[in-house]
């Protein structure tokens, strides 16, 4: 049985809407939201697909805030009664909360944040050593699921269209560290140009902010650090 | 679209650090056009320098020195961040960079007045 | 917009401003005791090598450091992009380095030489 009634504002195309939505005691925000979509206005638009934090699909800006709305309960962040929620920052707005992810894959790519094998299947599997330091530098931002929460929260890239953002340049950091990629004179090719790892200003928020705790900004500062010394040993 | 929440220690110390970069840029011009004169027109020169026993102009020599020191620091702290292997007490590296610069601004001050 | 020559050229005239900068507190502090005057700092400073040396150092890392970063702070907050940023950097940075030669000629050789 509602309890009580939240005052959703919800940022749309043509500006800010509010709802009156039934409180419950177990709430998600993207609860609230489907709430509105589902009984107040149909053509309300939004994305989500797992609702349990595995899919990296549902993040919105609540109360100035990046989150994953669905494993965010809204007892965590109600305003008295109220929210406020938007769509995500930093990326072009397709509709109301739907944002278009393109430039954010995009910079992924670019980043060299894909695959680069030397082997082939007649090759044994690379063996990976699990104690290694370079190992546990990878596996620290192995579970990064492409969110955006990060990109949303930086400063440095609402100011710097083409800087590259955190989570493809730790995506780039991972790789660099992973034994089974050979792509390193790529990646740090990649990450060395005019919108790479160099334009961070190690403010913290994407650290802050991510949902899975991981810490793309120390791989950034790890980024920074190697380029520095090939620049210093290598002369590039 | 509202910008996330800002008032987490990391970004106030990169604030810190760009607003007192643009200060200390806007102050060297006039720093160096003043100097100069010590050849040019050192009876100026002695004008200028006389402002500096005004508890205002003390005050705004505090100043100064306090945003130097917290650059310098805070800069230091980003430098050992970035090329040092990574240690994860930044937020108290940067308090201590403040603390540092508050102390020698503060030592300046004692000595101007 | 930064890439990593620019940045390396910023991060490396900073650790090199680093001793600059204290010196030149712990010059501040020492020298404004009983008041400043251009005859204390040119008694101080006139045709010495090692004062020019130091200042001139410390005028050519800040030109340096300070246009790059100005450049950074243009494009971010100012959107400044593509070649007027680079006229910009260029111009700041040379006119810091004008400005502050100037200042370190005059009070170490202008009075000697001329």
């Amino acid at each position: 049985m509602p309890s009580d009634v939240l005052h959703v504002t919800i940022d749309r195309a043509n500006g800010p809407e509010s709802f009156e939505v039934p409180a419950y005691d177990n709430q998600t925000v993207l609860d609230v939201v489907s709430w509105v979509q589902q009984n107040a206005d149909p053509t309300l638009s939004y994305r989500f697909a797992c609702r349990v934090g595995m899919c990296g699909s549902c993040a919105m800006m609540v109360n100035g805030v990046p989150r994953w709305t669905c494993r965010t309960h809204v007892s965590k962040v109600t305003d008295g009664a109220a929210i406020h929620v938007g769509p995500l920052r930093n990326l072009p707005i397709i509709k109301d909360l739907a944002v278009d992810m393109d430039p954010f894959f995009d910079k992924w790519v670019a980043a060299e944040g894909v695959h680069h094998g030397g082997l082939t299947r007649d090759d044994s599997i690379a063996v990976v050593d699990e104690g290694s330091a370079t190992r546990v530098e990878a596996n620290a931002g192995i579970e990064c699921i492409n969110c955006s929460v990060c990109y949303a929260a930086c400063d440095t890239v609402a100011g710097n269209a083409d800087y590259l953002g955190p989570a493809a340049l730790q995506r780039a950091w991972t790789l660099l560290n992973d034994a089974k990629d050979e792509g390193s004179v790529a990646i740090l090719d990649a990450v060395s140009g005019d919108g790479g790892c160099h334009n961070c200003h190690s403010m913290g928020s994407c650290t802050l902010y991510c949902p899975n705790e991981l810490d793309p900004m120390s791989a950034i500062a790890g980024l920074k650090r190697e380029t520095a010394k090939n620049f210093f040993w290598r002369g590039r | 679209m509202k910008a996330p929440a800002r008032a987490h220690p990391l970004w106030i110390a990169y604030i810190v650090h760009r607003l007192s970069g643009v200060a200390l840029a806007a102050f060297l011009p006039l720093h160096f056009w003043v100097l100069a004169m010590a050849v040019s027109d050192p009876g100026r020169l002695d004008g200028f320098l006389a402002l500096t026993e005004a508890t205002l102009v003390k005050v705004a020599e505090f100043g100064l020195v306090f945003l130097l020191a917290v650059h310098m620091f805070g800069g230091l702290r980003v430098l050992a961040l970035e090329w040092l292997p990574w240690r994860p007490a930044q937020k108290s590296l940067a308090a201590g960079a403040a603390a540092i610069s508050f102390l020698i601004a503060g030592a300046f001050f004692l000595q101007a007045v | 917009m930064l890439g990593l020559r620019l940045y390396m050229a910023q991060r490396i005239t900073a650790l090199l401003m680093g001793p600059f900068v204290l010196g030149h507190i712990a010059v501040m502090i020492y020298a404004i005791q009983g008041g400043l005057s251009a005859a204390e700092i040119l008694g101080r400073t006139q045709g010495s090598v090692l004062w020019f040396l130091f200042y001139g150092l410390f005028v050519v890392a800040v030109s340096i450091h300070g246009a790059i970063g100005l450049r950074v702070i243009a494009h971010e907050w100012g959107r400044v992009q593509g070649r007027a940023l680079d006229v910009l950097m260029w111009g700041m940075g040379l006119a810091f380095f004008a400005l502050g030669a100037r200042a370190v000629w005059a009070v170490t050789f202008a009075g000697v030489v001329t």
